[in-house]
């Protein structure tokens, strides 16, 4: 069958998908991104974790014929969609990346990354609904995402440290 | 016919521009983090080529059984299938594989050993045309009795694993059915029991657990036009990968060309081969490009495991604390297959002490052959199941001298000086008291964190959590301490080598360190690390590091906390060989302009040549001009010994790496379910290389063993059969059962090491068990032998 989809504000086509190719399966395999992940392929890991027209769910979930007409935001487009919501003024965004992703990176919550593309997905959604979320809210948030490389506290405090720079109200954060 | 173009994607080399700051003891940003955050970092399961097909492996359902038969007709007419491969498609007389003992086979002949072994393979242009192919591969298999525990194994007619071998380890061991077996004596353990105010004893027992790294095995074999293939892929040594895959596929090592992709994490479990021959036997046969990924069922099955182990132990004591002798026996089931079986042996004989002075000991280690999976390396490698066992018994002794179990241990805890089981002397600093009083000394999380200024309790802070079992009604704390000793490097007379290559030119009028070495970057951060020695060793800013590959020699294994200590000595080391060379050839261009080129000791800094005193001579651009400066060499640590047969006696290990951790819990006693409050950890690392790296790995360590502690188990039944292969119902923590780790890092410099760092990455996960069940205990004042501790153990229900 043929899907046709936007993935990161582009129209995406992609022909003989056959109807049991997962959305994370396209994306990889059919469209070149490969940045959603394929850690456990059974919704237990989040390492796929997409936007589908705005809600977090794990891309080997869903269907590629699901998809069909509908809007998918992946790890590739986080730093577009992030600009175009906060604006070209959003604060704790430098150059090409998004706020979350330059937190990642500053507090060395990327070990071996392969979980990073799905949790910087869902903390970006956790800090557009919730912009000052307390360690609690965190950890529910990103409870369906599995580390293994981290023990979770640079995890933690590159949450912490996003929030924090995004809140107009705070002092600068470094 | 070899494609004519190259994959799609590929690793790259990692470069961070002219203002990315940091040597040694910075900690600068990694040079994968941009790539890793934006997608855009290519692991190995991201491996694309046009044209390519996708291999599949089919696996034996049964622990042991003989194979009467195997028809794959049906499989091979399936559309879109380009090739099934079994036994009989191999192509040299080498069948079989294995890190230290090739006794695994490449695909199952005859007879299947385990369950999950690989019988066949399938190429196909889709993965599921691939999968839905291997299901159509008739094998009849006649099932056989399994051996699945020590009882079985050494029994009188227990069948035999493995009944022709001949390995270095078949003349000494006391049973077929045993890899290996170290027994170690020293002082007279009986006579010192005599001395003994009070002996306790303990059988304790661990659990299998997975390394469950999120990347799974996957590659991408491409035939070449030389008739060789190029195979990008996850390992942690790529050397030893190619020593095992070319002879399997009768290649000169030279036509293996082997290139590391993004590795998803890999803890032990990619010391093992999974799918690399298996993807370059079915290249090579169809001619494209092939493709293999697990998923998370197959990877379960695709790598060894954590030993599971029983252990034996007693321990004797003076009324004032001090230990008079230890006895043990230690059975690790190592499974089918060797692996990593005779090294993990050693460990968990020699470490079997623990940090403690004790100088009479009865050891007895040995690895099992058996129809379980097969086991081998992961993270503490043998120490992390003695750790679990000895700490057990401090805390056991402690309270049959009514003493309190940190004292019990400062009392008895090793200093440096102090001599193992094996005779060898700790001459490095082994600050165990003072880690265990750091961890001691700092403030206890505070009582009752669910309640809440006037509301309901914030349930995701209780025992239970989201599930919304208690409000704190039956709700018990309990802090636990541990402490552990881990060896650094491979040991036992192993030739642990590294090799550096650095070559220094003009790049852009800038002077541009180019590090290339064959490190598997596992996520630790090792790049990160060879940066920083070239920028303090060559005095540049801007350093390029080249994807790691078997152009360049061998690296060693990313395993044993070895390679910051290995490979990251072999850099330092190669950049002071290309300072020697910058300077020489300085001291030919600009010699006679200035006297202190000859008499002064000269420093490479800031893009500068400069005498001690601080004085600029010239600058690298300038001493450089346009023929750049590379070395490549070998670097060793102290060598090592073998440990006697008999006795266990011998210089065996090379450097040693100690951390104490306190765990405070709070159990649910009626429901027995357990939340880790904080995990605190105290660590001695020599020289914090990279400070945030560090506390990285401490923090992954610690939850590493907090998930052998409370959840973490691959289930096999008595049939030997895997029960949970899945992320579904094999746990790991998630960031709700993770509590808060304050890591406190000492650095007493070890002389004999590069910086005087100490290996880092494994001690961690060893006290962290055995703290959580500490604290699980004094909460419940069960006796918890066996770990993971389940509700069940808890209630007694």
């Amino acid at each position: 069958m043929r899907v046709t989809f936007t993935v990161n504000g582009r129209r995406h086509e992609a022909d003989d998908v056959w109807e049991g190719e997962s959305l994370l399966y396209v994306l990889r395999e059919r469209m070149g991104l490969p940045g959603s992940k394929n850690a456990c392929e059974q919704g237990e890991c989040g390492s796929c974790t997409v936007r589908l027209d705005g809600e977090p769910v794990c891309a080997c979930l869903v269907a590629a014929g699901q998809v069909e007409g509908r809007e998918v935001v992946t790890v590739e487009g986080l730093a577009e969609y992030a600009r175009e919501r906060d604006g070209s003024e959003g604060r704790g965004s430098t150059g090409d990346l998004a706020p979350v992703q330059q937190a990642f990176i500053d507090a060395g919550a990327v070990q071996c990354g392969f979980c990073t593309p799905g949790l910087l997905v869902a903390a970006d959604e956790l800090i557009e609904r919730n912009p000052q979320p307390t360690d609690a809210d965190i950890r529910e948030a990103l409870s369906g995402n599995l580390c293994r490389c981290t023990g979770y506290e640079k995890i933690m405090d590159a949450v912490r440290l996003a929030a924090a720079r995004a809140d107009d109200s705070a002092p600068e954060v470094v | 016919m070899a494609p004519t173009t190259g994959p799609g994607r590929t690793p790259t080399q990692l470069d961070q521009g002219a203002d990315t700051k940091g040597g040694v003891g910075e900690s600068p940003l990694r040079p994968d983090g941009t790539l890793k955050v934006t997608g855009e970092f290519a692991y190995s399961s991201d491996m694309w080529h046009e044209d390519m097909l996708w291999g599949c492996t089919l696996r034996s359902p049964h622990a042991h059984a003989e194979i009467v038969s195997v028809d794959i007709s049906e499989a091979l007419e399936q559309p879109g299938v380009h090739a099934v491969l079994t036994y009989d498609d191999l192509p040299t007389e080498m069948k079989n594989y294995g890190l230290e003992i090739k006794d695994t086979p490449v695909l199952a002949h005859g007879r299947v050993r385990h369950h999950g072994e690989p019988v066949a393979l399938v190429a196909a242009d889709h993965p599921e045309t691939a999968r839905r192919a291997a299901a159509k591969i008739k094998v009849d298999y006649r099932e056989l009795p399994v051996v699945h525990d020590e009882e079985s194994a050494l029994a009188k007619d227990a069948p035999l694993l493995h009944p022709d071998r001949d390995d270095d380890h078949a003349r000494h061991v006391p049973h077929p059915n045993v890899v290996h077996r170290q027994p170690i004596v020293r002082g007279d353990a009986g006579a010192a029991a005599r001395r003994a105010d009070v002996i306790v004893t303990g059988e304790y027992e661990v659990g299998m657990q997975d390394q469950a790294f999120l990347g799974p095995e996957s590659g991408l074999a491409v035939p070449a036009e030389d008739g060789g293939v190029d195979l990008y892929i996850a390992t942690q040594w790529l050397h030893s990968d190619l020593r095992q895959i070319a002879p399997v596929l009768g290649l000169p090592e030279e036509k293996v060309r082997m290139t590391l992709s993004g590795v998803g994490g890999a803890f032990g479990g990619r010391e093992d081969l999974s799918m690399q021959i298996h993807a370059c036997l079915l290249a090579l046969v169809t001619g494209k490009p092939v493709k293999i990924v697990y998923n998370r069922f197959e990877s379960f099955f695709g790598h060894v495991h954590r030993h599971p182990a029983k252990l034996w132990y007693e321990h004797g004591a003076t009324r004032d604390g001090k230990i008079t002798h230890m006895k043990c026996r230690i059975v690790l089931d190592g499974g089918a297959y060797a692996s990593a079986s005779p090294a993990v042996v050693g460990n968990a004989a020699s470490l079997s002490v623990g940090p403690y002075v004790v100088d009479d000991v009865e050891i007895e280690a040995l690895a099992l052959y058996t129809n379980n999976p097969p086991c081998g390396a992961m993270r503490g490698f043998g120490a992390v199941q003695a750790c679990f066992a000895y700490e057990a018994q401090m805390d056991k002794l402690a309270a049959e001298l009514g003493m309190d179990p940190v004292e019990l241990r400062r009392r008895n805890a090793m200093s440096q000086g102090t001599l193992l089981p094996t005779g060898q002397a700790v001459d490095s600093p082994a600050p165990v008291a003072e880690l265990l009083r750091r961890v001691k000394a700092m403030p206890l999380p505070l009582e009752a964190q669910w309640e809440t200024v006037g509301g309901e309790p914030d349930v995701r802070a209780l025992p239970g959590g989201l599930s919304n079992t208690t409000h704190g009604e039956g709700v018990v704390r309990g802090v636990g301490y541990a402490v552990g000793i881990k060896n650094v490097g491979f040991s036992e007379g192993f030739d642990d080598y590294s090799t550096a290559r650095v070559r220094l030119e003009v790049v852009g009028g800038e002077p541009v360190a180019m590090v290339h070495t064959a490190m598997a970057e596992v996520g630790q951060g090792g790049i990160t690390v060879h940066a920083q020695i070239a920028r303090t060793e060559l005095g540049v800013a801007q350093v390029t590091i080249h994807p790691a590959d078997t152009q360049v020699g061998s690296a060693g294994s990313t395993s044993a906390s070895r390679q910051t200590y290995v490979t990251g000595g072999a850099v330092q080391h190669v950049c002071r060989l290309v300072r020697e060379q910058v300077l020489e050839r300085g001291r030919e261009r600009f010699g006679t302009y200035h006297p202190a080129w000859a008499s002064a000791e000269l420093l490479l800094e800031g893009g500068k040549v400069v005498t001690d005193g601080g004085e600029v001579l010239a600058s690298l651009v300038d001493v450089l001009g346009d023929e750049p400066v590379e070395a490549e060499d070998e670097w060793r640590h102290r060598p090592t010994e073998a440990f006697d047969l008999k006795t266990g006696q011998g210089f065996g290990h090379v450097q040693y790496s100690f951390a104490a951790h306190r765990a405070v819990v709070e159990v649910d006693t009626e429901l027995g379910l357990v939340k880790v409050v904080e995990l605190a950890c105290a660590q001695d690392v020599g020289k914090a290389m990279n400070p945030q790296a560090v506390e990285g790995q401490i923090q992954g360590g610690t939850v590493q063993g907090l998930g052998l502690a409370v959840m973490e188990e691959i289930v096999v039944d008595a049939r030997a059969k895997v029960r949970n292969p899945s992320f579904t119902d094999y746990l790991i923590p998630t960031i709700l059962d993770t509590p808060t780790i304050p890591v406190d890092v000492l650095e007493l410099a070890d002389e004999h090491a590069p910086y005087g760092l100490r290996g880092a990455g494994e001690a961690p996960t060893l006290s962290s068990t055995p703290a959580v069940l500490a604290a699980v205990r004094a909460a419940t004042g069960r006796a918890l032998p066996r770990v993971p501790v389940r509700p069940e153990h808890i209630v007694e229900v």
